[in-house]
């Protein structure tokens, strides 16, 4: 086996051209590589950007909203493990995964990034003649945990970053976009769910946001995973969330979603914004820890002057409307992850919260 | 086409090349070099800072424990976030036996020093201020320590915090001593949190001087909380938190205030002139600000076992901060006369045991006037006699090592 990846790595580097499907490779947590295309996972070939056969691709239903940014996924396995299901946890994966997110953007002629998408979410059709690339960031599982690090795209290449960095990237409109690659730490400011054991989990990689139909598949992707031997375990029925933008599905439901991947890492009851007393993951909680009637705790000028999370059915009276429809980074709500305001998010939780009924005394 | 380790190579080689010629590689800015060492840190780690002012423009972050940030001094050490335009801390802090002394954090959009839980957390002469002065949109918070035990704040000083200026909060085992807090909206919130000793600390100038509240909402219910030998005066700056905020609701001119805290001893205190008056107690019911109707399952709003002794008062009463209190001013003491040093909202729990006392005063000839808010303020008085009780001191916090 080591002899025929030997002799395939030894064609690799004789012609290259054509074939870039080398070894994914594994470092600890001592030795990580300073270009990306060490990893084998994820690199440019030209103006293409090409994913290792052996890292499947994968999408979520509501994502977590990063300026617009469009994100292509992987996840790789070591050969012969799989990950074991959880029906509301983060799936447990082998030592040796390796998670990826390449966030990047369509560009206009002049070179300006725009937010508007019409990307379906195959790797092939990313090319930086038409895309503009940002960062990849990765999920290393170590033999001690998850480690998450962030790649950065100067070039052809990307280079590892532990320090992060503010970008200022300009918007088709001409507008300044201070797009903010996390440091290593901040990595863990969203991905440390649990803040009082601060382990480091993907957020993703659960069976609510993974449980959809993948166009580059043409099958649901868990069970595109169990076919491959990716995953075990699998109890039914599974959760789903809903596509944010899905008008098919109900808007609670689509907004209980956008509110679960876009707060819930740091809303939860163990998270680090326990604090608050505020949950807003997709699990039942009391209404008022999910916000209904809820005074804010230590929410400084992020209240916005308001005085509930949500005033039922008054979306303009409630603080978590506010916090979404500001790029204050004092105010707004995420803290970390996006500079502009997402207006079709904002729309959809007022929505939501213009069809709640209550009244706050 | 060129193999990429071809190319890594070449640009190694070249790279060697280069410094050879060289007589040193480029050297990072303190600030990076700075974020590195957050970034990066292990246990032991020491971390310093020197002389000068360094500008920043994103959070700063440290999760590893047992490191220790170090300045050359509040006035000399100076981490600016003027400008910042990512992030909603200046510093933000995730870890355990933290200590950080001897700088200043200025001018950060939101909260200056952020922990959040940890356990053995020093925060030592550390000045966190918003230069500009007293402000709505300045950060919240300046020394924030959340969900920490066994921590010790000391010699800090905190100025134009739209919040609290020193805010403790959910955490236990806390002293807060030799502090100076001015012209924030709360000099020092020591809020939902258990076992907390304040003293000699000089609080002047703010909102409200020093406070000892509790909000529903949260898991952890504070009580038992030592206010003394401290210094506040002058508590009369107007109130400038952002509305819906919990400290929007202090009227200006409040001295010590407690809010549905149970268990503060407050004595030997030098409180004077604040101008609602120089301690207010109440209950959540008169917090001034929302979410009252569901209350009663989860949260108690009543303040309880409240002991108030050998203070040393003076002046203060005379501008109350709220409208109505302005009314009961002028009802019953005229529009030239002056609240006494205690106020109270008069508010007891209905279902209050009867042995339970709710406040003692020994304090010479210190009166507390209830203003009967539960009863339209048709019963408001001063009756000393029904606060002539005595409950159990509370011990000295003991931090485990220091």
């Amino acid at each position: 086996m080591s002899t025929i990846k030997a002799l395939v790595a030894g064609l690799c580097a004789s012609i290259l051209v054509g074939c870039g499907q080398g070894e994914v490779k594994h470092f600890d947590a001592n030795e990580y590589p300073q270009a990306l295309s060490d990893w084998g996972i994820i690199e440019l070939q030209g103006t293409q950007l090409k994913v290792n056969d052996s890292a499947v691709v994968y999408e979520l239903n509501t994502a977590l909203f990063s300026d617009y940014a469009l994100k292509l996924r992987t996840v790789f396995m070591p050969v012969g493990e799989s990950a074991n299901y959880h029906p509301s946890e983060t799936f447990d994966m082998p030592v040796g995964s390796i998670i990826s997110k390449t966030f990047f953007y369509p560009k206009d002629s002049e070179g300006r990034l725009l937010t508007t998408n019409t990307w379906q979410g195959d790797p092939k059709e990313v090319s930086t003649s038409t895309h503009h690339l940002v960062e990849t960031r990765l999920l290393v599982k170590q033999t001690g945990g998850w480690d998450a690090i962030s790649y950065i795209w100067q070039g052809q290449e990307a280079y590892l970053s532990i320090t992060g960095k503010l970008q200022r990237l300009t918007l088709a409109n001409n507008k300044q976009l201070n797009y903010l690659i996390p440091s290593r730490n901040q990595c863990a400011s969203c991905h440390a769910t649990n803040h009082t054991t601060k382990t480091i989990r993907p957020i993703g990689i659960k069976a609510r946001h993974l449980n959809r139909a993948s166009n580059l598949y043409q099958a649901n992707q868990l069970t595109h995973w169990q076919s491959k031997g990716m995953l075990q375990g699998v109890t039914r029925p599974v959760e789903a969330n809903a596509l944010w933008n899905d008008e098919s599905a109900s808007i609670k439901h689509r907004a209980r979603s956008y509110l679960d991947i876009n707060c819930g890492h740091c809303h939860n009851a163990e998270g680090a914004a326990d604090t608050s007393g505020l949950l807003l993951d997709y699990e039942d909680h009391p209404k008022s820890a999910m916000g209904y009637c809820k005074p804010p705790v230590a929410a400084g000028s992020g209240t916005g002057g308001r005085l509930y999370s949500i005033v039922p059915g008054h979306p303009a009276q409630s603080i978590l409307s506010f916090r979404l429809d500001t790029d204050n980074p004092a105010m707004m709500m995420p803290e970390l992850g996006r500079s502009l305001i997402h207006k079709e998010g904002v729309e959809l939780v007022s929505a939501w919260i213009a069809e709640l009924e209550g009244e706050c005394i | 086409m060129m193999n990429s380790n071809t190319i890594k190579l070449l640009s190694t080689l070249g790279l060697s090349a280069v410094i050879a010629a060289c007589s040193q590689a480029p050297q990072l800015s303190f600030q990076d070099a700075f974020r590195q060492s957050l970034e990066t840190a292990k246990p032991g780690d020491v971390i310093t800072v020197p002389e000068g002012t360094f500008a920043f423009d994103r959070s700063l972050i440290l999760n590893a424990d047992g490191v220790t940030i170090r300045g050359q001094g509040m006035g000399k050490s100076i981490l600016s976030f003027k400008g910042q335009v990512a992030g909603a801390e200046g510093l933000s802090v995730s870890a355990n036996d933290f200590t950080i002394e001897d700088l200043a954090i200025e001018d950060t959009i939101g909260d200056a020093l952020k922990v959040n839980e940890g356990n053995n957390i020093v925060i030592r002469r550390v000045r966190t201020e918003w230069t500009n002065g007293p402000d709505v949109n300045n950060g919240a918070y300046g020394i924030y320590p959340v969900q920490t035990t066994n921590i010790l704040l000391e010699g800090n000083v905190a100025i134009a915090a739209s919040d609290a200026g020193i805010y403790v909060g959910q955490s236990k085992q806390i002293i807060v001593r030799n502090n100076r807090a001015e012209f924030n909206v709360a000099g020092i919130e020591i809020e939902n949190s258990i076992g907390a000793d304040v003293y000699q600390n000089t609080t002047n100038n703010n909102t409200g001087g020093i406070l000892v509240f509790n909000m529903p909402h949260i898991t952890q219910r504070g009580y038992a909380t030592r206010v003394f030998d401290n210094d506040v005066n002058n508590n009369n700056t107007a109130n400038f938190a952002a509305p819906g905020t919990a400290v929007s609701g202090v009227p200006a001119g409040s001295g010590v205030m407690v809010n549905s805290n149970d268990q503060v001893e407050i004595f030997n205190n030098r409180i004077a002139d604040n101008n609602t008056a120089n301690i207010v107690i109440s209950s959540y019911f008169s917090a001034n600000y929302a979410g009252q109707q569901e209350l009663a399952a989860e949260f108690d709003p009543y303040p309880e076992e409240i002991l108030i002794y050998d203070n040393t008062f003076s002046g203060g009463g005379t501008t109350p901060g709220f409208d109505y209190l302005v009314e009961i001013r002028d009802a019953i003491y005229g529009v030239d006369g002056a609240f006494p040093d205690i106020i109270w909202d008069g508010i007891i729990d209905p279902n209050k045991a009867e042995e339970k006392q709710v406040i003692c005063v020994d304090n010479g000839d210190a009166q507390l006037l209830s203003v009967d808010a539960a009863n339209e303020f048709k019963g408001a008085g001063v009756d000393m006699q029904k606060y002539d009780c005595t409950v159990a001191k509370l011990a000295p916090i003991e931090l485990a090592s220091n």
